[in-house]
């Protein structure tokens, strides 16, 4: 059987399986630090994108890949200071395209499977809800790259939090369908949560050195925030179980490589391909 | 007999900067004036259009007839009268 294609020879892309072996960023904490807000806001993006055309309707579809392309300027200004911080002369492009699962340090949360709407619109609330009180204490941070960053991205992140909660309310109060799936949604992410608010060598090294704010802190004002919109939109606050996620260490759910195997494909299928 | 589920239609107004008057560029559906506006914002202001946005309900606007177009706007035509024009002003006075 033939398959329509490229003619062989000249043109004919260069397929380089095996060109750039996958690279291992260090273990420094602020680098693994930066890493792990760098990765969360990345698969975040990757995730949100997926809505790009099967999004409820046209209006929300924009919406939805606004905000997955806010996550991913921020991603990209993460990833390639923690590039300048690792040290080894990659980019963002290599740290994004080139390092394998056990090497990406976002929270498991994020790369959970698209599920439904309810399901979009919890981890939008629950994440951006953080991330607004990461920005908030990276504004004081000692390194002026994620400062500046910050004074950016807090009002993106306002926004997003914003436009969430808009939506949990909305799905909650709708009809007993709607508020159906907002409560199913919320209690799949809600276990995802704690790792958020996980003490660890990592957050410790961050606020002893001022480079940024420890999740185990910002729990109670977190709580507080979601607790007003899950209330606004008459749904119970599920409860958190024993269940701990470990995506910031590297460990993954099975769901992640699937993820990795579609963003990375075409980098490693085509290194060096520009447009 | 279905329900009908489409939202209804918005007309959208954006401001491009403080000062200018703001001007219709679109319209969207959303169920309520609050989600029309925030859905304005990512429709119509996603490379810096503006700075200010109201929105409409389209259903509230009344519009003039197509058909009605020459009735209405062709008798101007010949008016010259009616523009400023036959006044001589002073040279400093610029962009009138």
């Amino acid at each position: 059987m033939s398959t329509p294609g490229r003619p062989e020879g000249e043109g004919t892309p260069v397929h380089a399986t095996v060109q750039q072996a996958p690279l291992r960023p260090g273990t420094a904490p602020a680098l693994q630090y930066v890493l792990r807000l760098g990765d969360t806001c990345l698969i975040h993006a990757q995730r949100l994108a997926e809505w790009c055309g099967r999004a409820p309707v046209l209006e929300e579809d924009i919406a939805l890949a606004n905000i997955a392309l806010d996550l991913l300027g921020q991603a990209r200004v993460l990833l390639s200071h923690a590039a300048v911080l690792d040290g080894q002369g990659h980019d963002e492009d290599a740290l994004a395209f080139w390092r394998d699962e056990h090497d990406f340090r976002n929270l498991t949360l994020v790369e959970l499977p698209r599920g439904d709407f309810a399901d979009a619109v919890v981890r939008n609330l629950l994440l951006s809800t953080w991330l607004k009180a990461i920005w908030a204490g990276l504004k004081a941070s000692a390194d002026a790259t994620l400062a500046g960053l910050a004074h950016k991205a807090i009002k993106e992140a306002a926004y997003h939090q914003r436009h969430a909660a808009d939506w949990a309310v909305r799905l909650g109060r709708g009809t007993a369908e709607s508020a159906a799936r907002l409560a199913a949604a919320l209690q799949r992410a809600w276990p995802y949560t704690a790792e958020m608010f996980t003490a660890d060598a990592v957050d410790d090294a961050a606020q002893q050195a001022g480079l940024g704010p420890r999740g185990c802190d910002l729990l109670p004002a977190w709580l507080d925030e979601i607790a007003a919109v899950i209330d606004d939109a008459g749904t119970a606050m599920p409860v958190l179980g024993a269940f701990r996620s470990t995506g910031r260490l590297g460990r993954h759910s099975e769901h992640l490589g699937r993820l990795l195997c579609e963003m990375q494909h075409l980098p490693r299928s085509h290194p060096g391909a520009v447009w | 007999m279905t329900a009908d589920t489409t939202w209804p239609l918005w007309e959208v107004f954006i401001r491009a900067k403080a000062g200018l008057d703001h001007k219709h560029c679109g319209s969207l559906h959303a169920v309520d004036a609050a989600m029309a506006l925030r859905l304005a914002r990512d429709v119509y202001t996603r490379r810096q259009e503006g700075v200010s946005i109201w929105v409409a309900a389209s259903a509230d606007i009344t519009a003039s007839d197509p058909g009605d177009k020459a009735m209405h706007f062709d008798p101007a035509a010949d008016k010259v009268y009616r523009h400023p024009t036959f006044y001589v002003l002073p040279g400093s006075v610029d962009h009138l």
